[in-house]
């Protein structure tokens, strides 16, 4: 009987992990993507399931319990974040998946030397690698969504004598897990996962509010590793491909991010960006006729109105203005009006990959209207005019010809190639980059000043008067 | 017990293969939920969880094991529900 149960389980989890890879395949495309998150949870309900029948677990009270509060906090958090806060909402749930992951590393190791007195070589390395990755993802997830969110400042932190204390911190991590490999002491174990946690909150510090996308990414990343971690350190293969599956992921979107700003990696990481090589940016570009063009959303309505095609270039200004709305109305008005409209996504567009698609389709914007960027940077030449809102590095020509700038390399839409620029801004202050956007002083450029939501819902009922 | 370890090298590095050639070819559209839904799976940690809780005397290890049920059960119930509510609003609508 209990050979035919435990037989039984693997293969429910053998199941399990057939539908994680396919619920993934069936994440890659619209048509699909909501059966494939579906068949990702029945995965899960099968996994818990099983796990449930197997005859050590007993205390099915507390984790009924355990299971029944976590479902609802959970099921309201989700049911009540905004979708423009999605990226600190994957930051949090990626911090409780690797707190949960360490504490299981943590219990496990506790329970075998408990039990045994001692603890085998390649366990004590594994628990090891699960504490610290799943430490780091818990901190350094908590702290990115403390910066996304506000509570924290979001520019690089970085204080005396730095790089010494971390080093410091690395060597005695070190230090420590030999001496927890020869002899393993509670202590010990305790200490290394004080330091993984410290890890966490250091790695995160000092990179600017800006990159936490990239961060919660790669973090993301962790998370599944600590899965994985977690099974090796039960044996339990299933575990091990979800984690693999999710860390794999996590590392294709922070490549993604990363392509998108031309930045790599390291640098995100490790350079504090804003510093030195702004200066760089500042002095080296070439001088330019710094006079623009402003004009009133009446005007603006008159050139959208009677062009024949326009591409709407939207940007996080626009999301942070819940503007996504007037957006779609002014869209559609526009269409009205025989206008062809199309909207131009970058790819670093929000504040994660792929979050300005998400904010569009949350205001009923048809997903096939949404263009990447490569598709739309052939067709700019041929259009009438480019509205920008809220964007700004993201459509700044010095990307592709001022090899001073430091934003020189990063892809760009090329706004500057269509008829007419419309940019709504607030002001002329500089974006993230901290670098002047050449396109603002064009002569075929004009400004429209004042906050998103105002200006767009100006321009809809501008439009409807036309 | 090394023999366990192999094969779980082995199944981890098979499995991420697997993972970069399944999410390579996801649009952009998509990225925001699939890193969500990925999220989710990694709430998978919840099987750990409830075999250390397994126990039915109470000590360190159980309250521990606690702690990564509620935890975990977060992770995943949140992440396939926010999941399911971004993907809802992808749909394709008749141009107007």
């Amino acid at each position: 009987m209990n050979t035919y149960l435990n037989t039984g389980i693997e293969l429910a989890y053998l199941i399990a992990a057939a539908l994680f890879i396919l619920g993934l395949k069936k994440l890659g495309s619209p048509a699909t993507a909501r059966k494939g998150n579906f068949l990702a949870a029945v995965g899960m309900l099968i996994a818990i399931v099983a796990t449930l029948l197997n005859q050590s677990v007993l205390n099915y009270e507390w984790i009924l319990v355990g299971m029944i509060a976590g479902s609802l906090i959970g099921a309201i958090a989700a049911k009540k974040v905004a979708m423009t806060d999605m990226p600190q909402m994957v930051g949090i749930f990626n911090g409780v998946g690797g707190a949960a992951s360490a504490l299981v590393a943590v219990g496990e190791f506790w329970r075998v030397l408990t039990t045994t007195g001692t603890v085998p070589l390649d366990a004590t390395f594994i628990a090891i690698l699960g504490v610290l990755i799943g430490g780091v993802t818990l901190t350094g997830s908590l702290l990115a969504f403390a910066k996304l969110q506000g509570l924290v400042t979001g520019s690089p932190v970085t204080f005396p004598f730095q790089q010494p204390f971390n080093f410091l911190l690395l060597a005695s991590f070190l230090t420590g897990s030999v001496y927890l490999l020869i002899k393993p002491d509670p202590a010990v174990f305790l200490t290394l996962t004080a330091i993984s946690l410290l890890f966490g909150a250091l790695f995160v510090l000092p990179i600017g509010g800006g990159d936490m996308p990239v961060v919660v990414s790669l973090l993301n990343s962790f998370s599944g590793l600590a899965a994985g971690a977690v099974g090796f350190i039960l044996y339990n293969n299933m575990l091990i491909v979800a984690g693999a599956l999710v860390g794999a992921s996590g590392l294709i979107l922070t490549q993604i991010m990363c392509k998108a700003m031309n930045r790599p990696l390291t640098n995100v990481l490790f350079g504090a960006f804003g510093g030195d090589s702004v200066a760089v940016g500042g002095s080296g570009g070439t001088e330019i006729d710094k006079t623009y063009r402003s004009i009133d959303s009446e005007e603006g309505a008159m050139m959208l109105g009677y062009a024949r095609s326009v591409v709407i270039v939207p940007g996080y200004g626009m999301a942070v203005a819940q503007a996504q709305h007037g957006v779609r109305e002014l869209a559609s008005q526009l269409e009205k009006m025989g206008v062809d409209v199309k909207y131009a996504i970058h790819p670093v567009a929000g504040r994660m990959p792929g979050h300005m698609n998400v904010l569009l389709a949350e205001a009923n914007v048809s997903y096939d209207r949404l263009y990447d960027m490569d598709d739309i940077n052939t067709e700019f030449d041929r259009v009438d005019v480019a509205l920008v809102i809220g964007a700004n590095d993201v459509v700044n020509p010095a990307a592709r010809n001022d090899n001073a700038s430091p934003i020189y390399g990063m892809p760009i839409l090329d706004v500057d190639k269509a008829n007419r620029a419309i940019v709504i801004k607030r002001s002329m202050r500089t974006g993230f980059a901290g670098v002047d956007n050449e396109l603002f002083y064009k002569d075929k450029t004009t400004m429209l000043f004042g906050s998103a939501q105002d200006i767009v819902s100006q321009l809809v009922s501008e439009v409807k008067q036309l | 017990m090394e023999a366990g370890l192999l094969t779980g090298l082995v199944v981890f590095v098979l499995a991420s293969f697997v993972g970069f050639e399944v999410i390579n070819k996801v649009p952009p559209t998509l990225h925001t939920p699939l890193m969500s839904g990925a999220n989710a799976i990694s709430g998978i940690a919840v099987v750990g969880a409830l075999l250390i809780t397994g126990t039915k005397d109470w000590n360190l290890v159980t309250i521990l094991g606690f702690i990564a049920v509620i935890l975990a059960t977060v992770n995943v119930v949140g992440g396939f529900l926010v999941t399911d509510r971004m993907l809802q609003m992808f749909k394709k609508k008749e141009a107007s």
